[in-house]
């Protein structure tokens, strides 16, 4: 537990998945209002990378920008404004296989952007070079608690600097022999904007409580919603957004426990804002 | 900020293993690097590489981790009774106050590499390398937490060449915000095939032993450490302590590769760590230097470092002793730094002969000695990443 109690607030919030794609549309399906699209929406093209760098860009670029940048929009706040927490369990896959492919064949002909794109922050890099953001960001991994590592963290500068703060988690599919081992599926990116004061658009408010304990239970997902994104580490982010997305109108709290680490949980235990 | 204690700390990289070699090494100008002997088709290049790494298997209970960054991490745990330290801290604060928070950059990626050039006729992995454990960025962080039994926070931290530094300011932070009482923080990256031909893809790998800020500096040398400390706030088990005084983070929102032309992001990296520790440049001593011998980095840092610090202040590149160990080069230098409070000792600039025209008073080719109080870590990532860590000598704070 924190030393004194921390209140927090969600000022922003955004998901891109094949078939959650964007927050709006996402928002009446995590309610189970809406059925989910058939077709897998197409990747995203972040308006914010230069018109060359849309279709280039890696995919776990393409769909942390998108979410990071329409989770400011919700909250109303300039992307060059916020430090940035992004959080993924493996980065970027398909460069991970590129990599090592190559490098048991041909490494002295090893691509010098794949390369630089190989880096586990090349997603906060770019989004960061793309706001023209000099505020910090940072880079986790903590394997599948990868989103529960990174909200608290981002609660924790949030909290610390009394601002807002920017929580990107995304993972993507994995590819090639890597795959049946890393076993990563869809395209997910869940965003969040928390910080320390009310914003314009708060979803909801928090006090930081964090649990500890061998015998911890990760809220879960609706099973609906979770078959939606199964398999990528992010979708332990969907109780949250579903919680978000269910509002207030029959509801006075709503307990969410997210895992940090398999021994350690953050509980959410969220209010009208 | 209110300043952190460091109870313990540790370093094993090629210029020594644990805090005596090291610092043996730095006084007689001993250098780590030799040709490099890693991989199937070494490139030509110089290489920081632990010696031993290959004959040290991990504890059996261990063997699902088995991969060179963990045996790393591994080794560099027995050094300095740091191991028995935080077993300590564990017993004093309990499991669930006790806190990870890891620097790596490529973690345990030598493993998957491996992998590729063993498969299977089906195109699957070897038999012996299906474990998920050695396959994701947080293989050494996960490692670790189960070696230290580190029950509070266990993360990752992978920001390129800032991550381990990074790892000490979210340690303070894990600290400052009361959710752990006790946080190891650190850094290990071992040699793999992808940093030394991604490097040099980028044309940034040196054929010759690294020479940070030499006129003629030709590019980095790649090396490999672990390195640990174990940050504490202050009143608890502090007395005759080194400190975590201040940290400093930034981005340079410029490019992938390459450091912002005017070292935007360095100068505020090391104003935001001077603020948040209260000191003036002319209260520091020595900078430990993020200083990789690439053109770009040491023109741009030594730049900064001629117009904000004064001439008194005596700061150098370690990097000719260990080579850049990229991920844990934050931690690797954050315990020179410490050795430097500690000791006296300021490092010069090992293998350079001539420096940099754009090299201020402050960078010195040669070893001085001196009373150190405040001492600064620069380390500068790629994507921009850049974290600037302030420390201060056990009687100065």
């Amino acid at each position: 537990m924190p030393t004194k109690p921390v209140r927090l607030y969600v000022n922003g919030v955004a998901l891109w998945s094949e078939r959650l794609p964007g927050w709006d549309s996402a928002r009446a399906i995590l309610r189970g209002e809406v059925a989910p699209p058939a077709d897998a929406a197409p990747r995203p093209a972040p308006q914010l990378l230069p018109p060359t760098e849309r279709r280039r860009a890696p995919d776990t670029v393409a769909i942390a920008l998108e979410a990071a940048a329409a989770a400011c929009r919700y909250a109303e706040l300039p992307p060059a404004s916020l430090p940035c927490v992004f959080s993924s369990m493996h980065g970027d896959l398909a460069i991970t296989d590129y990599m090592c492919a190559t490098m048991a064949s041909t490494p002295a002909l090893v691509s010098p952007t794949r390369f630089h794109n190989s880096v586990h922050n090349a997603a906060a890099g770019y989004w960061t070079i793309a706001a023209d953001c000099t505020r910090p960001y940072t880079a986790l991994s903590a394997g599948e608690h990868s989103f529960g590592a990174g909200l608290l963290e981002a609660c924790v500068q949030a909290a610390s600097g009394g601002e807002n703060v920017l929580l990107v988690a995304y993972d993507i599919d994995a590819r090639g022999p890597l795959a049946p081992v890393a076993r990563s599926k869809h395209l997910l990116a869940a965003a969040l904007v928390i910080g320390t004061e009310r914003g314009p658009r708060a979803l909801a408010q928090f006090d930081l409580e964090v649990v500890g304990g061998d015998a911890l239970i990760a809220t879960p997902a609706r099973a609906a919603n979770a078959a939606l994104v199964a398999g990528n580490s992010t979708e332990s982010s969907l109780p949250v957004l579903e919680a978000l997305a269910l509002g207030w109108p029959s509801a006075d709290t709503r307990d969410v426990l997210v895992l940090a680490t398999p021994a350690l949980g953050v509980h959410l235990r969220l209010r009208p804002p | 900020m209110q300043p952190l204690c460091i109870t313990a700390f540790t370093a094993t990289c090629a210029a020594g293993a644990g805090r005596a070699e090291l610092l043996d090494a730095l006084t007689a100008g001993r250098s780590g690097l030799r040709p490099n002997d890693f991989g199937r088709e070494p490139l030509a290049t110089w290489v920081g590489r632990v010696a031993g790494v290959e004959q040290a298997p991990l504890p059996v209970e261990f063997s699902a981790y088995e991969c060179r960054n963990n045996r790393l991490a591994w080794l560099g745990l027995q050094r300095d009774g740091f191991l028995d330290a935080v077993v300590a801290a564990r017993r004093r604060y309990g499991a669930q106050r006790l806190a990870l928070v890891l620097g790596t950059s490529t973690s345990s990626i030598g493993a998957t590499e491996e992998a590729y050039t063993r498969l299977t006729p089906a195109g699957e992995f070897p038999e012996d390398l299906r474990y998920q454990a050695v396959h994701t960025p947080h293989s050494t962080g996960e490692f670790l937490q189960r070696v230290l039994g580190a029950g509070s926070v266990g993360v990752t931290v992978a920001t390129a060449c800032s991550s381990s530094a990074k790892a000490f300011a979210q340690g303070a932070r894990l600290l400052e915000m009361g959710i752990a009482d006790a946080v190891v923080v650190g850094g290990v990256d071992s040699l793999c095939g992808s940093v030394l031909f991604g490097f040099n893809s980028l044309a940034l790998v040196s054929p010759e032993p690294c020479r940070p800020f030499d006129a003629a500096r030709s590019g980095i040398s790649i090396g490999e450490a672990a390195a640990f400390a174990l940050l504490v706030r202050a009143g608890n088990d502090g007395g005759g302590a080194p400190r975590l005084l201040g940290y400093g983070e930034s981005s340079d929102a410029h490019h992938m590769s390459t450091p912002h032309p005017s070292g935007r992001g360095a100068r505020l990296a090391m104003n935001d760590a001077l603020n948040r520790a209260s000191l003036a440049t002319r209260d520091v001593q020595y900078v430990n230097l993020h200083g990789t011998a690439s053109l770009k980095n040491d023109e741009i840092e030594a730049e900064a470092i001629a117009e904000m610090f004064p001439a008194s202040t005596h700061a150098s590149s370690t990097k000719g002793w260990t080579g850049h160990t990229l991920g844990a080069a934050g931690a690797l230098e954050a315990v020179i730094t410490l050795l430097s409070l500690e000791s006296g000792l300021m490092p010069g600039n090992l293998n350079s002969r001539q420096l940099d025209p754009a090299c201020g008073p402050q960078v010195r080719l040669a070893n001085a000695r001196g009373a150190v109080r405040h001492a600064m870590s620069n380390s500068f990532g790629f994507g921009g990443s850049n974290c600037v860590l302030l420390f201060a000598g056990a009687e100065a704070a």
